[in-house]
């Protein structure tokens, strides 16, 4: 009887095992179905956007090179080194303004402290793009929608607003106890040799998962990159350039080097994205306790 | 050095405008007049210097362009730009109008210049009332060089925060009192104000709520839907999340990294490249694409970013903000899309006074 009973159970386990293991392979299947579309596309020999097959009938690499050598049309190399360099630049920026105003809000007590966040809250909840054209309309009133200045356009662009989103640095920052602060300040250390050299050495996955964040924003961002560059094809930025490649002249030619280009860029944020991973858990664990 | 580390820690100060007004002597209220003065009277030669450098700066902008701007603002400009023929290069041209927008635009900047301005002549005056009575105290006064180490201890915050607020001001304030602006005016494709238009007052917000309208009917059924969209994907999500989440989870499962990384994966991959996939992937099908692919594109172009949504519900005007993006980009009907944003924001702000003020981390910020 005992055995009986022990045994269905065990049943019933492995019963529910194959269950949740089936329905995690059939969501799975969906999730990843479009990412391993993606990549097989990226290696297709035939041309075009549509075939009537899932698999290819023929694997090349030619994408790939196409992608860096047929630079008449679409000069990928080019957006390439646009994009890194208004990653780096706005990245260096905005990981500076975030650290500095999460400090300065977790730890200094001043005047427009409590101001400065309600305003930030405010200014969260306005739709962003919807000032995306007074963005424009000012950086032509600067003279900075032309020929190279439209790099620092974007730079500006991207790391303008940086320091509103201060809540998980400041919340990580928050939980370093104030007494480390204290001890320091009695040893006669300013609050620019605490902030240098105590807080950041000790925030390292804040500081780190600051720096990738901001640098990835420019990889991704389309609509402001778009709406700035207009024309200016020798400026655009990767994500203008595979947009570009689906238009209707392009996507006959170019469709599985747009794949290439996707598969190239998802990569490296992917790779971030999962080595993010633990830092998320940190970084937000402080920030409930903000 | 008591003193300062109190005015520090509290923020109550006997130094503010009105004493200084009051009680200050004859330097400090000629320092309202001449910015600056009280502080070179009592040593402080050149932060004196700078902020008068300030006054004559903003003096001088005000006389060359400033009050041009402002004057400009209540008519937004009047002269219409006209063709004619170019006999020489035998092509039309034409004359350089009024273009609104831009006088707009000037307008707001000098209006926040002039704030800036202000808020300077207060610290001037402020500045110059404190260095009267440190030095009637017989107290030390700063000098400069004193004054720029203080930006590393006492006064960190101004170093570190005037850079990104100054940004911020530029980028994120400054646009948004432009749009907000431009939900007063009849700045939109209709009858031709692309190039002139005017002050119309709360004409659109009328028409956007009169139901009998084509639009006023169009935005509450988008408002409906949105809200009810907004609604089910938080919560599908949500609760979608907690059961892939617990199923991983579960005792049983085995390959629990394998799962875990399938399911990062779909969210690393960036949000434009998985939607630009879609859309292409739609276009072969025939009859219903010009719809879904239509959605698809507005989709693409302001699903991902919009909305930087504190209780994280990213999405939640996704429907509002598709529709916000038609209007402004592809019809130009920008003084619409201004009042739309600015709706938004209302419905957002009033679900995020809920959610924020509620939560304990409001409450208990800044308790230590």
């Amino acid at each position: 009887m005992a055995g009986k009973k022990m045994h269905s159970a065990k049943r019933k386990r492995f019963i529910n095992n194959t269950i949740v293991h089936v329905v995690l392979a059939i969501l799975a299947v969906i999730w990843v179905f479009p990412i391993v579309w993606v990549i097989l596309t990226s290696f297709r020999a035939e041309k075009g956007s549509y075939v009537s097959t899932f698999l290819p009938q023929s694997f090349t690499l030619d994408n790939y090179v196409k992608l860096f050598t047929d630079t008449t049309i679409l000069n990928f190399p080019q957006m390439f080194l646009n994009t890194l360099f208004i990653a780096v630049c706005s990245c260096i920026l905005s990981t500076f303004y975030v650290l500095a105003v999460s400090y300065c809000l977790s730890r200094l007590r001043f005047k427009m402290r409590k101001p400065y966040m309600n305003m930030a809250m405010i200014l969260g909840l306005f739709p962003g793009f919807m000032s995306m054209i007074a963005v424009y309309f000012i950086l032509k009133a600067l003279g900075m929608t032309e020929g190279n200045l439209i790099k620092l356009a974007l730079i500006l662009v991207y790391s303008g607003g940086a320091a509103l989103s201060f809540q998980i640095a400041k919340g990580f920052f928050d939980t370093i106890p104030i007494a480390v602060d204290e001890a320091a300040l009695l040893d006669g250390c300013t609050r620019w040799q605490i902030f240098t050299r105590i807080t950041l050495p000790l925030s390292k996955p804040i500081v780190i998962y600051t720096t990738l964040t901001s640098f990835m924003a420019p990889w991704l961002d389309f609509i402001f990159a778009k709406v700035i560059c207009r024309a200016n094809s020798d400026q655009y930025t990767i994500a203008i350039g595979l947009w570009k490649m689906l238009e209707k002249e392009y996507i006959d030619s170019w469709y599985t080097s747009f794949a290439a280009g996707a598969v190239l860029i998802s990569i490296p944020i992917a790779a971030l994205f999962l080595y993010m991973q633990r830092y998320y858990v940190d970084g937000l664990s402080g920030a409930v306790k903000g | 050095m008591g003193i300062l580390k109190k005015k520090v820690n509290e923020f109550p100060t006997p130094y503010t405008c009105t004493r200084a007004i009051r009680e200050g002597g004859l330097e400090t209220k000629l320092s309202m007049v001449l910015m600056g003065f009280g502080n070179m009277v009592h040593g402080q030669r050149i932060k004196g210097l700078l902020y008068l450098a300030i006054e004559v700066a903003y003096v001088v902008f005000m006389i060359v362009n400033g009050i041009g701007f402002l004057g400009m603002l209540p008519s937004l400009g009047s002269v219409p730009q006209e063709e004619y023929w170019d006999e020489a290069a035998q092509v039309y041209m034409y004359t350089k109008g009024d273009q609104s927008i831009l006088i707009l635009l000037y307008g707001v900047a000098t209006v926040l210049l002039t704030v800036l301005m202000i808020l300077a002549w207060r610290g001037a005056l402020r500045s110059a009332y404190k260095a009267e009575c440190l030095e009637k105290e017989g107290r030390h006064v700063n000098n400069f060089a004193e004054d720029l180490k203080t930006l590393l201890h006492e006064n960190l915050h101004r170093l570190l925060m005037t850079p990104p607020v100054f940004f911020i001001f530029a980028f994120t304030v400054l646009p948004l009192v432009f749009m907000i602006c431009m939900a007063f005016t009849n700045y939109s494709k209709i009858d031709n104000h692309l190039m002139l238009f005017d002050w119309v007052g709360l004409e659109n917000f009328k028409a956007l709520f009169d139901s009998s309208s084509i639009l006023g009917s169009t935005f509450w059924s988008v408002l409906g839907w949105t809200l009810i969209w907004a609604f089910f994907a938080t919560f599908s999500n949500y609760i979608f999340g907690m059961i892939i989440s617990l199923l991983i989870n579960r005792k049983g499962t085995r390959a629990k990294g394998f799962w875990r990384f399938c399911f990062v994966l779909s969210c690393a991959v960036p949000m434009f490249v998985s939607l630009l996939i879609m859309r292409t992937m739609l276009q072969p099908e025939g009859a219903i694409t010009g719809n879904v692919n239509n959605f698809n594109v507005i989709y693409l172009l302001s699903g991902g970013d919009p909305v930087t949504d504190l209780a994280s519900t990213a999405g939640k005007t996704d429907l509002l903000v598709t529709w916000l993006y038609k209007l402004t980009i592809d019809k130009q009907y920008y003084n619409i899309g201004a009042v739309i944003g600015i709706l938004t924001f209302v419905i957002l702000a009033i679900g995020a006074l809920f959610t924020y003020h509620n939560s304990k981390s409001y409450k208990e910020e800044g308790g230590f």
